[in-house]
């Protein structure tokens, strides 16, 4: 199964019809700009990049909470625009990022989990249907019993274990998580995260995994592509990527991360923060803050450009900065 | 036998009982709410008269003051009107129907309002402005002058001897539509918030319509203000149903509400026969305050903020 | 060790509900050194929060403190009155709060904000207040100074406005800055930013931190000693290097192998069955035992104090000799 995406959104920020006729242009926001990936079966593909840079946005275009205005997604072959491939839906399916809202309230466990499989009509015998629900439960963790209770009765950890069991009722291959541990304590995290490789090996699922956290990436990822206001910069495998990231910002990035081993070292800061997707810089998006910019970076935008199988970066001091990296490194 | 005794104890410590169980006003409330309600409901077997029964009446007994006045008779408690018709009897079977038209009422606005609130919340767009515009037009004037079209427009396009068999039905829709707004802005509003929550677009990356979306998961999630939006609109289309009634426009004097038998004592309040009207308009009085109250205490005991 | 700082002594925060009181911190000790950093951790709902609270005596009703004492300087605090209690918040204790957007006035100025705390803290008069803060912004690395501080809290960004709240909480020269999640909501890059700034800020004007948060990367560049929180009570405390490399508490060593680090193997992570217990179900003897893996049969019956082990303190039997 592959998903092979050249996915672009363009969302349109506009303020209110009133304020349009009071000579206010149309303003629009490109959250997600010309970025392509593709999934391999049974791999976990990350997503990282701090908040606004268009992560959680693929995401929900992927799973058809957004329409890409411009580009296409193909999953196994065909394009989900077009309105004869809306049975593929069933097999692909999302866990959200917060546990307290992704769960209805009024609705009892039972039913959130069996939800997709009403949608769908998988099954419709009330018998089986209450079987495969509990043993849904048991593949995450939980008692057959705790399908009577409410969502409110359990623990964050709990609940996003509720989601996955949702998440899996439909018998999907490809899961789409939007940052599913970062709402969670790390006690919790680690739980959540063992029981989604858990489930990634025995049910040989695909995911797509959008986080922050570079540390949980590394833990769950095969394979990692970082994001930087609204493009994809660089794109490789999890090994390879933090071991000899290429890209400034992915090197920014893993500096920041804290290190509880180098106990009392500060982490080298970067300068300046992440610029107002409404008026981005121009060029390369993020030389105001990268040290090797110079004057091409202002001006050009760079590709993303393939230099080993399987990696791939956009920047263009990348070539002659290569001696200086590994004197600095 | 513990299953129910643990049920009745997870009831009697729920929040609306425990708050219930800790304020005065709404133990008074509810206890005046039932006597209401239930001395309405079952009018034909606890009054003392059957006022619309012609074969019991007897003119010679009209103008009785109440019992407990010098010329009263213990027959009549509450005295008795121009035809002789028990006050205490027509008191109990007018409150029916001002009960009746009143909770009919409510149930139109609430399933009209609660509909194009869910609807223009959750599909937006121009079908929401259209009917948020609709809305606030008819804000603009006042509930009763709505009402008072309605019950016009139809008393026009209906034939003249259906009139007073479907005159209690008119009134119904009348304040039924006069009141829907209340319910859709309401329901808009929560829609809004509830529609961008991600339990609803899980729905959607399942695969579910928009239709069971908004019934089954949105409309759940909104009904807490709704209900005691409800409780509190109750009192008003009582209101309403006794202010049409007392101009006449309501239903007919064979069938009276609360609202009609006033305006009828009305008329004998200035030659001394006070109680016709008196009455009548004491037990409107406190069956709109024991539901108002009830439906403050309500919004209060739901309300998380105020817990 | 010289004479403490803040001393907080046997502290214990109630809530009254009607299904009975809720005990979030029990029975927690701890001091803080003149010009230390102490870092308390914990998960959500183990009452790190609430103890910050508690010592700048801002608990929500119906919260209170209902046993204990917590010294400031030598002079005892949890029982001034308001007034007073007022007067020692921004003067000799400095706060920092998770969300920069809602402890800064919208409708104010940057430079208003700040002249007012400086003027009302060290009657300073109003013209010294505008120099000290341009300087204060200067300090905590604003450009052009001069200029931001006419500007509303909305020109800023989260990063700029955590700076501009750390100079707030500076202004009144405080000797203590207690920080609750200060970098919570800021984004990876900005973190590492606030996080060098404030342990610049601490070092060079001899503060104390009482830094809380639940992120253990944050506590191991920052803090001297950490104290780490669980169900409302001390589980452990010591220096920063022995909690993070060699912890007694079996929570504590649960805790620290269950956060992914990076050049690690690829298998699973460590994990801590089950879930911390909620306030109204706090298990008799240790609140940790049921999801304690060197459970003893005491630890079910009998509640441990923190008892020292090496130059640590463990709240755990397994240490009692």
């Amino acid at each position: 199964m592959r998903v092979e995406k050249i996915g672009r959104d363009f969302d349109v920020s506009r303020p209110w019809l009133n304020r349009v006729l009071e000579r206010e242009p149309r303003r629009s926001l490109c959250a997600v700009n010309e970025v392509s990936f593709s999934i391999r079966k049974g791999e976990t593909l990350a997503l990282v990049g701090e908040s606004g840079c268009g992560k959680s946005t693929v995401a929900r275009m992927i799973v058809g909470l957004h329409t890409p205005s411009r580009g296409r997604i193909v999953f196994d072959g065909a394009d989900l625009a077009d309105p004869q491939s809306a049975p593929l839906r069933r097999r692909m399916q999302m866990i959200f990022q917060d546990p307290y809202a992704s769960l209805n309230p009024r609705w009892r466990v039972r039913a959130i989990v069996a939800e997709p499989i009403v949608a769908h009509g998988l099954v419709r015998d009330q018998a089986r249907l209450a079987a495969r629900v509990s043993e849904l439960l048991a593949q995450v963790g939980l008692v057959a019993e705790d399908g009577d209770k409410f969502p409110h009765e359990f623990s964050g950890g709990q609940r996003q274990r509720i989601s996955i069991a949702r998440a899996l009722s439909a018998n999907p291959e490809f899961l789409v998580c939007d940052e599913p541990t970062s709402a969670l304590d790390v006690s919790v995290q680690a739980q959540i995260l063992n029981l989604m490789k858990d489930l990634q090996t025995r049910l040989g699922l695909t995911y797509l995994f959008i986080s922050h956290n570079l540390a949980v990436v590394a833990h769950i990822a095969t394979r990692v592509g970082v994001m930087y206001l609204g493009s994809l910069v660089e794109i490789a495998d999890a090994k390879q990527l933090f071991e000899r990231p290429r890209h400034p910002y992915t090197r920014m990035l893993i500096d920041a991360i804290p290190d509880l081993q180098m106990t009392g070292k500060a982490r080298t800061p970067v300068a300046g923060e992440v610029p107002n997707p409404l008026a981005p810089p121009s060029g390369c998006a993020f030389h105001p803050r990268c040290p090797h910019a110079d004057g091409r970076c202002r001006s050009e935008r760079p590709e993303l450009i393939t230099q080993e199988p399987g990696s791939a970066v956009a920047c263009q001091a990348i070539g002659r900065r290569v001696g200086l990296d590994h004197s600095s490194l | 036998m513990s299953q129910v005794e643990s049920w009745l104890r997870q009831s009697w410590n729920h929040d609306v009982v425990w708050s219930l169980r800790h304020s005065p006003t709404a133990i008074i409330a509810v206890f005046s709410t039932l006597i209401c309600v239930g001395g309405a409901l079952f009018a034909p077997w606890i009054a003392p008269h059957n006022p619309f029964d012609s074969a019991s009446l007897s003119l010679s007994d009209g103008f009785t003051p109440p019992s407990w006045t010098q010329a009263g008779n213990t027959t009549y408690l509450l005295g008795t009107d121009d035809q002789g018709r028990d006050i205490l009897s027509t008191i109990m079977y007018g409150a029916r129907i001002s009960l009746a038209v009143g909770v009919a009422a409510v149930l139109f606005s609430l399933v009209l309002g609660v509909g194009l609130g869910l609807v223009a919340g959750y599909v937006g767009g121009r079908l929401d402005a259209f009917i948020m515009r609709v809305a606030d037009i008819q804000l603009s004037f006042p509930a009763i002058l709505i009402a008072l079209l309605i019950d016009g427009v139809a008393r026009v396009v209906l034939p003249r001897e259906a009139h007073d068999d479907i005159a209690i039905y008119v009134l119904t829709v009348a304040i039924g539509v006069s009141g829907w707004v209340q319910y859709a802005r309401t329901v808009r509003g929560a829609t809004l918030v509830e529609r961008h929550k991600e339990y609803v677009q899980a729905a959607r990356v399942i695969g579910r319509s928009s239709a069971a979306i908004m019934l089954r998961h949105v409309l759940p999630n909104v009904m807490g203000p709704v209900l005691v939006l409800a409780t509190i609109h109750i009192a008003t289309a009582i209101i309403a149903e006794a202010t049409l009634s007392y101009l006449g426009v309501g239903v007919p004097p064979t069938r009276p509400s609360l609202g009609t038998l006033i305006r009828v004592g009305n008329d004998f309040l200035l030659s001394g026969e006070w109680w016709i009207a008196v009455f009548p308009g004491i037990a409107l009085v406190v069956l709109i305050l024991s539901v108002n109250l009830l439906g403050d205490w309500l919004r209060d005991a739901l309300n998380p903020k105020l817990r | 060790m010289g004479k403490p700082l803040l001393e907080v002594r046997n502290l214990r925060v109630e809530f009254p509900t009607r299904h009975g009181t809720l005990c979030a911190v029990d029975d927690l000790s701890f001091h803080i050194a003149p010009g230390e950093t102490l870092g308390v951790v914990g998960e959500s709902g183990a009452g790190k929060s609430l103890t910050g609270m508690a010592i700048i005596g801002l608990l929500d009703p119906p919260g209170r403190v209902a046993a204990g004492e917590i010294w400031l300087e030598g002079e005892r605090i949890d029982n001034l009155p308001r007034e007073a209690m007022r007067r020692i918040r921004g003067k000799r204790i400095g706060t920092i709060f998770q969300d920069p957007l809602t402890s800064l006035n919208p409708l104010f100025t940057i430079g208003e904000q700040l002249i007012e705390t400086i003027d009302t803290h060290l009657q300073s008069g109003r013209r010294t207040a505008r120099q000290l803060a341009i300087e204060l912004l200067a300090e905590v690395g604003i450009p052009a100074p001069e200029l931001r501080l006419d500007q509303y809290p909305h020109h800023f960004s989260g990063g700029m406005r955590q700076r501009v709240v750390i100079a707030l909480a500076l202004a009144g020269k405080p000797r203590l800055i207690i920080a609750d999640e200060p970098t919570t909501a800021l984004d990876v890059s900005i973190q590492a930013q606030i996080i060098t700034l404030l342990k610049k800020l601490a070092a060079e004007h001899g503060v104390a931190v009482l830094l809380i948060t639940h992120d253990m990367g944050v506590i191991a560049e920052t803090a001297d000693r950490v104290a780490v929180m669980y169900a409302g009570r001390l589980a452990e405390i010591g220096p920063l290097r022995e909690v993070i490399h060699t912890a007694h508490h079996p929570y504590t060593r649960g805790l620290m192998s269950s956060i992914p680090k990076l050049g690690e193997g690829r298998d699973k992570l460590a994990q801590i069955d089950g879930a911390m217990p909620r306030l109204n179900a706090i298990p008799p003897g240790c609140a940790f035992n049921p999801r304690c893996p060197e459970r003893l049969e005491r630890c079910t019956r009998e509640r441990p104090a923190p008892l020292p082990v090496r130059s640590n303190f463990a709240a755990c039997w397994l240490y009692d000799r």
